[in-house]
């Protein structure tokens, strides 16, 4: 591996892979928790809520960028009070990248797990009630397995997407080398750079393979959570 | 006491049910599609909310407006059957199994997991997942899943409707052990009169969202509004005997009834068991002298109590040896024989069309 790939590469894909990775876990549980109150709640302005949720997938990610700069700069609402309070400055930092990164891939991370969410019988959940279990219990032991292969897909597509996030991580984040310079970033200083030809075609290639490798991963693990589902 | 009076408004439709069953009990909820059987069971169960009114289930109440109680599903310890099995997928039928007696720890047990397993036969499922069951085998499972769960009443709506007929054979005997066995209370939902004629020993008519008539079924099964409800097909009398003699080389036996004796279709009882069938009013004949030379094997002689005439005929009902027993006629015949209450005469009716069902539980009311 490292006869191949040289420290800028490993560095990026390291960079890459724990943005990408932090973002999906932190937004994981809000995914769940918007899809199921998208699915299983009527409340008022639920439209404007949803079309909010999926405001990313249409906006340029730099306009996303912007406006996390904007509250959660040092100076913007948001960032002044997690930094008096907290300490944690999330510009130009890796949670920076990962929160960037978390807010653009999270409408394909509620799609997912919504499409799995309206795939439950409730009949299932109102057998578990008849069976004496409470709310969080209910949730816990029948949904969310049965929202498993949804989950599963919504992890793997995000955090695909993750990997490649450009637009709204060098806005907010800025492409700070081994702080928030991702494969996407490293690629595109190689291509400003003079000489930077060969690093950029490996960093290239480098996205290529994981791309591949993610999506080989992801339809095998869901075929089998799917066939344990099926029976 | 199983004590219901309550209203429910849904689009297009109320219901408005109200009546009081002795508990412990196996009752039927007997009624067309669209009466509010379904309605009821989930109003019971709490899984929906009554408008007005009150639910009690031996003194206790689970659902009071008045007073505004109203407790949860998963607190009322009322165990439910639903028409699909809705067994959870992603568990074995083990898992299954522990899911409802795990979450009833503390509370009076009902029946223990071997037991179930046995009185269900699924020790052999027990390591399956759902999707591997055959449709009956499912029911079974969640019949042993409300079982398991520890629950003073047991609802089932009807279980076996998803289910080909010979699939319902499979499963009625086991609902049969379980009223027997775990003389638990239960309320069974069904179209089906033969599967009540089985099951029940308390019935509750249900027409139009209203309850009808209800009392114990051979009594119930008299009643005009039942007859409405049951349509000619359906209508006449059930009666519950005593075996006394068995036939077997015939199928058939003899049974004690009132002060008759009547020789009806049955296999597998022995002599001293109770009995229950229903002698179908359309398959009475009626004579108005002794008849000789035919075939017909039951000639009780009785006395006419009553005549109602309606679009379907003539029901007459007879007093066969403190016995009441239901014949549907034509007008025309009617008048040819001139029948009318007070009169003697002699209801006819073959083997054959007569099935009877072992039936151990003693009648409501009387002692065990």
């Amino acid at each position: 591996m490292t006869g191949l790939l040289g420290p800028p590469e490993l560095e990026a894909l390291r960079l890459s892979l724990a943005v990408a990775g932090m973002s999906v876990l932190s937004s994981l549980p809000v995914a769940i928790l918007i899809a199921w109150l998208l699915t299983r709640t009527r409340f008022p302005g639920r439209t404007l809520f949803d079309a909010f949720v999926h405001l990313p997938l249409v906006l340029p990610p730099v306009a996303v960028g912007y406006v996390l700069l904007l509250l959660f700069g040092v100076r913007g609402p948001a960032g002044a009070w997690l930094d008096q309070h907290f300490g944690v400055r999330l510009a130009f930092s890796t949670q920076g990248a990962a929160l960037a990164t978390a807010v653009m891939t999270l409408p394909l991370m509620v799609r997912a797990v919504r499409l799995s969410l309206e795939g439950i019988d409730a009949g299932l959940e109102d057998a578990a009630r008849t069976l004496g279990a409470r709310p969080l219990d209910r949730f816990f032991s029948i949904t969310l397995p049965l929202m498993l292969p949804g989950i599963l897909a919504g992890l793997v597509t995000a955090f695909a997407a993750g990997l490649g996030e450009f637009g709204a991580v060098i806005t907010f984040a800025s492409n700070i080398p081994g702080v928030t310079r991702t494969l996407p970033l490293a690629l595109y200083s190689a291509m400003q750079s003079p000489g930077g030809d060969a690093l950029a075609l490996r960093l290239a290639l480098l996205s290529f393979t994981l791309g591949v490798l993610g999506l080989i991963g992801a339809e095998w693990l869901l075929r089998r959570v799917r066939r344990r589902l099926a029976g | 006491m199983l004590d219901v009076r309550v209203t429910r408004r849904l689009a297009g439709f109320t219901l408005e049910a109200a009546f009081e069953a002795p508990y412990p009990a196996a009752i039927a909820v007997f009624g067309r599609s669209g009466s509010g059987k379904t309605t009821l069971l989930n109003l019971i169960a709490g899984l929906e909310r009554a408008d007005a009114g009150h639910i009690r289930v031996n003194g206790e109440a689970v659902t009071d407006t008045a007073a505004g109680i109203e407790v949860p599903v998963e607190r009322r310890r009322i165990g439910y059957v639903f028409q699909e099995p809705r067994l959870f997928p992603h568990l074995s039928v083990a898992a299954n199994l522990r899911y409802g007696e795990r979450r009833a720890r503390g509370a009076p047990r009902v029946a223990g997991f071997a037991e179930v397993v046995a009185l269900l036969g699924l020790e052999r499922l027990l390591g399956r997942q759902p999707q591997r069951l055959s449709g009956g085998e499912r029911q079974r499972v969640a019949l042993g899943r409300a079982l398991l769960s520890q629950p003073r009443l047991l609802l089932l709506d009807e279980p076996l409707a998803s289910l080909d007929v010979t699939r319902r054979e499979e499963v009625l005997p086991y609902l049969e052990a379980l009223r027997d066995r775990l003389a638990i209370p239960m309320v069974y939902v069904s179209h089906q009169f033969e599967e009540v004629l089985r099951l029940a020993t308390y019935l509750v008519v249900l027409d139009g969202g209203r309850v009808c008539t209800h009392g114990a079924v051979s009594e119930v099964s008299l009643r005009p509004e039942f007859q409405a409800v049951a349509g000619p097909e359906l209508t006449g009398a059930v009666l519950e005997g005593v075996v006394t003699a068995v036939d077997g080389a015939n199928g058939s036996a003899d049974l004690k009834v009132g002060a008759g004796t009547l020789r009806v279709s049955l296999r597998g009882a022995a002599p001293g068991a109770r009995v229950r069938l229903q002698v179908l009013a359309r398959d009475v004949i009626l004579a108005t002298q002794p008849v000789q030379g035919v075939s017909v094997r039951n000639a009780l002689p009785g006395v006419v109590l009553s005549v109602s005439c309606d679009e379907h005929g003539a029901l007459v009902t007879l007093d066969v040896g403190g016995v009441p027993v239901l014949a549907r006629i034509t007008l025309e015949a009617r008048q040819a024989l001139d029948l009318k209450a007070g009169d003697a005469a002699w209801a006819l009716f073959k083997v054959i069309s007569t099935r009877g069902h072992a039936f151990p539980m003693p009648a409501p009311g009387a002692p065990s």
